[in-house]
Parts: C-alpha cells; sequence; structure tokens
C-alpha cells in the first residue's frame, strides 16, 4: 500500500487549489454537522431536565392494587359499595432494601435513591398548601435528581426536623430559610419543621409541588415505618433508560417505568427533532460527498497521461483503483479533522450567546471524543464511497490511449 | 540459440472492431527480438509503428496471431498478468517524455522500484542515483521535471526505463522532440546501455541519420514488415 499512498499524497498536493477546496468545502460542512449534533445533544438533554423536573430516569414502584369488593356484613350501617377501581393506598415495595443492594451493583445503573412520597399538607399561619410530601436520603435524591443543583436559598441538610421546600410554596406561605411551617399527612397529625433550604426546579409548578424531609421523618408521616414507596435510579445514558427499564422489570416482581414512558409525548417531540436533523446530516453528507466525486472525477480526466505512465510502467488497475479511493478517503478524512475543530470552536462560540430561560447556559461545548472519533470514520468512509466512481474509472482507462493523449 | 524475448507470429490489430470503420492497422507481423539486440523500427508516418509498440508492449492486445515473450503465451492474459510482465520485462521511452510531474527527477526513477518492491531502500536510491549519474544528470537528482530541459527530461525517463534492468526497452520516438545535437546524445545512451548492459531496445525512429546507428532495422509499411535485416551500424559523427 505504500505506493498507494506516496501516489495518492502527492497527487493531492499536486491538486493544490483543487485540493484546498474540497477539503474546504468538507470541512464547512462537517463542522455543521458537528455542531448540530452538539446543539441537538444539549438541547434535548435541557429539554428532559427541565420537563423531567425531579422525575428520575426509572422508577420501580409496587404492582397496582386490583380492586377486590368486601362485603359488609348485614346489620352494619351504611350502603354496599360499588365494585369501583381500588385507590392505591400507599403501600412499601416488599424487600426494598435487598433490591436496592443489587441496584447498587447493577453495572447500568449510576445511582439508586429510596424514597417515600405521599400526600401532605403544609402550613404556616392561615396559608396551607397541599403538597407531594418526599422522604429522602439527600447523598441518594441528589445523585439521581438535579435538586441539589437548584438550592437557591439555604442547603439541603435534612436532619430530623428539617424541610426543603420549592420557591413559589414559600412564597405561597410567606415562608423563609429557617422559618417554621407545619406539616400534617392523612395518617399523621404532624409537627413543625424548619425550612432548611428552598429550592427553584425552573417551572412554579414543581416548585410548588414537593416538600422534602429526611427519609426517617417521611416514614414516619406516612405511616410506612422502615418502608419505601419507590425507589428512583438514574442511569449512565439517559436515552438508554427504557432499555434498562425493560431489563429491570423481568428481574424485580415490581413495576418498573422509564421516564420515557412516563413522557410519551415528549418522547414523539424529541423523536422528531432528532430525525429532522438526521435527515439535515445526510444531506449535508451527500452535499460533501458529491463534490469529492466531482472533484476526483475532473482529477482522473487531468491526470489520465499520467495514469496511463503508471500503468505503462507496471501499476495494476487495482493499484491505481487504490489510489484515488485513498485520495476521496483522505479528502474525507482531513476534511473531517479540521470541521471537527470548527464544529467544537462554533459550538463553544454559540454556548457563550444561547442562555435559557434563568440565565443559564443552554449548552455546553465539551469533546465528545466518540462523536468526533465517528465524523472522522464515517468522513472518511464517505470520501472513499464518493471516490468509488472516479477511482473505477481510472483504473479502466486504457493504458494506449492515455499515453497517446 | 536461447529463446527470443519476444515472438510475433501473425500478429493483426484491428481497431473499431465490428463497426462501420472497422480497420485493420497490422496484417499480420512476424517478428523475433533478441537478448541484447539493437532495433530500430522505422517506416512512413500512419504505417503502424506505434500500434506495433505498444502491442509488444501489452498496453494493447492484438486481435489476433500470436505472442510469446520469453516463450511465454501472453497476447490475450487478462490485465494484472500483462501488467506484471510490463513491470518485470518491459521498460518504456516515450515522445514526450512521460514523467510524474509531481516526483522529482530521482523519484521517478526509483518509482518502478517502489511497485515491485513495496518501499524504496536506500539500495534503490542508490541504484536510482547512479543511473541518473550515467545518463549525466548527477547533479539534479531533485529537480521537478518542469525544472529540467527536455533533452535532460528524456534522460530521466530513460534512467526509469533502466530502473528495474528489464530485458527489453521500447522507446517510440525517443528523440522525435529534440534538436539534432540532443537527440544524438540521448541516441548515443540508448547505444550505450545497451553495449555495456546487455539490454536490447526496439526503437521507433523517423531519422535515418540514427537508424543508420542500429544493428537491424525493421521497416513498416502499411502494417506489414517490407524489410527486416541485420545492418553494421554506423559510428556517430562518421556520416
Ligand atoms: N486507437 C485507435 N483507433 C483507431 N485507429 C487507430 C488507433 N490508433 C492508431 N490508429 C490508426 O492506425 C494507424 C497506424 O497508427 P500508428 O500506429 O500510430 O502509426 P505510426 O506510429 O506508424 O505513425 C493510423 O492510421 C491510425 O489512424
Ligand atoms: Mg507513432
Amino acid at each position: 500500500m505504500r505506493f498507494e499512498w506516496i501516489v495518492a499524497l502527492r497527487f493531492l498536493r499536486e491538486g493544490g487549489l483543487q485540493t484546498m477546496l474540497i477539503i474546504t468545502g468538507t470541512a464547512l460542512g462537517i463542522s455543521f454537522i458537528v455542531f448540530i449534533t452538539a446543539i441537538l445533544t444539549n438541547l434535548q438533554r435541557d429539554i428532559v431536565e427541565r420537563t423531567l423536573g425531579v422525575q428520575p430516569h426509572i422508577t420501580i414502584r409496587p404492582q397496582d392494587e386490583v380492586a377486590r369488593p368486601q362485603w359488609r356484613a348485614a346489620g352494619e350501617p351504611g350502603a354496599q359499595p360499588e365494585v369501583q377501581a381500588r385507590a392505591q393506598r400507599l403501600r412499601s415495595i416488599d424487600q426494598w432494601q435487598p433490591i436496592a443492594r443489587a441496584l447498587d451493583a447493577d453495572p447500568q445503573v449510576r445511582a439508586v435513591s429510596p424514597i417515600v412520597s405521599g400526600p401532605a399538607t403544609v402550613t404556616r399561619g392561615d396559608a396551607a398548601r397541599v403538597v407531594t410530601l418526599v422522604g429522602i436520603v439527600p447523598d441518594r435524591y441528589t445523585s439521581v435528581t438535579q435538586l441539589g443543583a437548584r438550592i437557591v436559598a439555604g442547603s439541603l441538610t435534612l436532619a430530623p426536623g428539617d424541610t426543603v421546600i420549592g420557591r413559589e410554596l414559600a412564597q405561597d406561605l410567606g415562608a423563609r430559610v429557617g422559618d417554621m411551617v407545619r406539616i400534617a399527612t392523612p395518617v399523621s397529625s404532624g409537627d413543625a419543621y424548619r425550612v432548611r433550604g428552598i429550592y427553584d426546579l425552573g417551572a412554579k409548578a414543581f416548585n410548588r409541588s414537593y416538600a422534602y424531609v429526611a427519609l426517617p421523618v417521611g416514614q414516619a408521616l406516612h405511616a410506612l415505618p422502615g418502608g419505601v414507596s419507590s425507589i428512583d435510579l438514574k442511569v449512565d445514558n439517559l436515552w438508554t433508560a427504557e432499555a434498562v427499564a425493560l431489563r429491570l422489570q423481568r428481574e424485580v416482581p415490581h413495576q418498573v417505568e422509564s421516564w420515557m414512558q412516563a413522557n410519551a409525548q415528549l418522547m414523539i417531540g424529541l423523536a422528531n427533532q432528532t430525525l429532522m436533523t438526521r435527515l439535515i446530516r445526510i444531506t449535508i453528507g451527500l452535499v460533501v460527498a458529491i463534490g469529492i466525486a466531482s472533484v476526483l472525477i475532473v482529477a482522473v480526466v487531468q491526470k489520465t497521461r499520467e495514469i496511463g505512465i503508471l500503468r505503462a510502467m507496471g501499476a495494476s488497475r487495482g493499484r491505481v483503483l487504490r489510489v484515488f479511493l485513498l485520495q476521496g478517503a483522505l479528502i474525507g478524512f482531513v476534511g473531517a479533522a479540521l470541521g471537527s475543530i470548527g464544529g467544537y470552536w462554533l459550538t463553544r462560540m454559540m454556548a457563550g450567546l444561547l442562555r435559557s430561560a434563568d440565565g443559564t447556559r443552554l449548552i455546553t461545548a465539551h469533546l465528545d471524543l466518540p462523536l468526533y472519533g465517528a465524523t472522522l470514520l464515517g468522513a472518511a468512509v464517505v470520501g472513499l464511497l464518493a471516490a468509488v466512481a472516479p477511482a473505477r474509472r481510472a483504473a479502466r482507462l486504457d493504458p494506449a490511449t492515455a499515453i497517446r493523449l | 540459440m536461447s529463446t527470443p524475448i519476444i515472438e510475433l507470429r501473425g500478429l493483426r490489430k484491428r481497431f473499431n472492431e465490428g463497426t462501420a470503420i472497422e480497420s485493420e492497422v497490422l496484417h499480420g507481423i512476424d517478428l523475433d527480438v533478441h537478448r541484447g539486440e539493437f532495433a530500430c523500427l522505422i517506416g512512413p508516418s500512419g504505417s503502424g509503428k506505434s500500434t506495433l509498440l505498444n502491442m509488444i508492449g501489452l498496453l494493447d492486445q492484438p486481435s489476433g496471431g500470436q505472442y510469446r515473450l520469453k516463450g511465454v503465451a501472453i497476447g490475450q492474459s487478462d490485465d494484472d498478468t500483462r501488467t506484471r510482465a510490463r513491470l518485470n520485462t518491459l521498460g518504456f521511452v516515450f515522445q514526450f517524455h512521460h514523467l510524474l510531474p509531481a516526483f522529482s527527477a530521482l523519484e521517478n526513477v526509483t518509482l518502478p522500484m517502489l511497485m515491485r518492491d513495496g518501499v524504496v531502500t536506500a539500495a534503490a536510491r542508490a541504484e536510482g542515483a547512479a543511473l541518473l549519474e550515467a545518463v549525466g544528470l548527477g547533479q539534479v537528482l531533485d529537480r521537478k521535471p518542469s525544472e529540467l530541459s527536455g533533452g535532460m527530461q528524456q534522460r530521466v525517463a530513460i534512467a526509469r526505463a533502466l530502473a528495474l534492468s528489464p530485458d527489453l526497452v521500447l522507446a517510440d520516438e525517443p528523440t522525435g522532440n529534440l534538436d539534432t545535437q540532443t537527440a544524438d546524445d540521448v541516441f548515443a545512451l540508448l547505444r550505450d546501455f545497451n553495449r555495456r548492459r546487455g539490454t536490447a531496445f526496439l526503437i521507433v525512429t523517423h531519422d535515418p541519420r540514427l537508424a543508420a546507428r542500429c544493428d537491424r532495422v525493421v521497416e513498416l509499411r502499411d502494417g506489414t514488415i517490407v524489410r527486416d535485416e541485420a545492418q553494421v551500424a554506423a559510428t556517430p559523427g562518421a556520416d
């Protein structure tokens, strides 16, 4: 292959401006592909995080209870009840501790957070609000959700008498960090808790919805001593949550649901976005391929005589073919290398400009090595494929005719 | 006598076969070329000299007849076999000194070694340099063809044709576009390689003075050999 490499490189160098232009064109196309891929990945992650709030990637819950009518004994007051779908009372996951331990050891699960959550009323003075009261182990909860990063006042320390609430709930109750609120549940008359922290999940509805206490406190308030109502999981890759959930469903005797199942509408939107960007990428890839092919076709015509000499000297058709295939692959590869740098730079520039509603950066430009690796390889393959037709034309040249020119 | 390098028997070449403009250019050529020969091919323009040379050089396939290269029938072999035979037994020099413009003089000469061995070894480079030295270009090894005169370029082409020590060098009007003095020098170079290395040459030429300096003259007319005789080569400058 050395012969092919040497001749291909020389031909490209000899191409001068022609080579520079096609490499520049390829680089521009590739940098745009890298850019929109980075943007899309970031935007989708942002949308998902915002939409999910504190929803985990995967939730494990007890199976729904089925309705079993109980007939009142004769003479008891009240009418016979209708058989209706059973209201789900708060129950604990059977054997949750061994399950949580097994999940901790699962290679596809990054973090495990047992929680107990149920309805509660938070009162301060005259103001009362209904919330979901969640008992958490703060370290575990923050590695599964983003709550840790969303604390805007105080902190997420949950001693037995502490609670953390959302910004809007705090406003509604007129409570600030350090103030006391009263928390009661249907099964417990409740107690006074000190607001230790205030969070902002970026959506008012979320900020009114949850109040956090330590897990043992939650267990007491929900009358589930030692139990948890669900186990929340974080997986390594957001987009594999459904696959992991399906696997776990076969392993644990409880209900396993991924965020993707729980947010079908969002998933459809994201899938459409992905499809659109894929279309754009394919189009750019095609344009790049056509550019490379046309430059090489011209090069074959320009180099007809040289190809004839090489053939006369004893270069086989296969060698001539490979010389041109290699040129295509090299254009693709070098173009992609420059394009990756350009794409990274473009992403960084845009990262500085694009902000979310709350002023945080919408996208982060990080060196996504697999993306760049795939781009380099993909572009080399595209270049190679684009070179097939020109290379075959070069290989088929009749040496006698080529030399006579 | 040893096997000839080239044996042609009743070789024919038709162009545009099966079409309305079909025409036969070579009408049954019988020709042997032996090791160490220094032969000239002469004839008027259009008589089929280049066509015959391309046929012998395995650049084109005959339409009929037999071609044995070093005793092996090769006329109708596949492209890869003929390509290999070109690389290993034949050298070419064309009228328009076909050098590769992107490569230096030395690189042009070592290209055949790169093709044969897959690498250019230090020994190959030294051999290439020695060849260029032998054609009087020891000083311009690294120049590109565009930086060399026509005569110099043709010398590089000769050095390249000899790089793999072929049995036979085919030269199609190698002095065709050189001035008389340069043409004489280039021709003398071919003769010199023939004498010192025993390389056989088949040289197409228009120039009767140069034809007189060959050991054998083959004359082609309208695609038929009309004369093929040995002669005592004239010494340059004696006419
Ligand atoms: N590829 C070709 N197609 C058709 N006719 C050709 C081709 N090559 C050569 N000829 C014809 O064959 C004849 C001999 O040509 P050529 O071998 O080039 O002659 P010479 O080299 O003796 O001048 C000419 O009439 C030429 O037109
Ligand atoms: Mg001719």
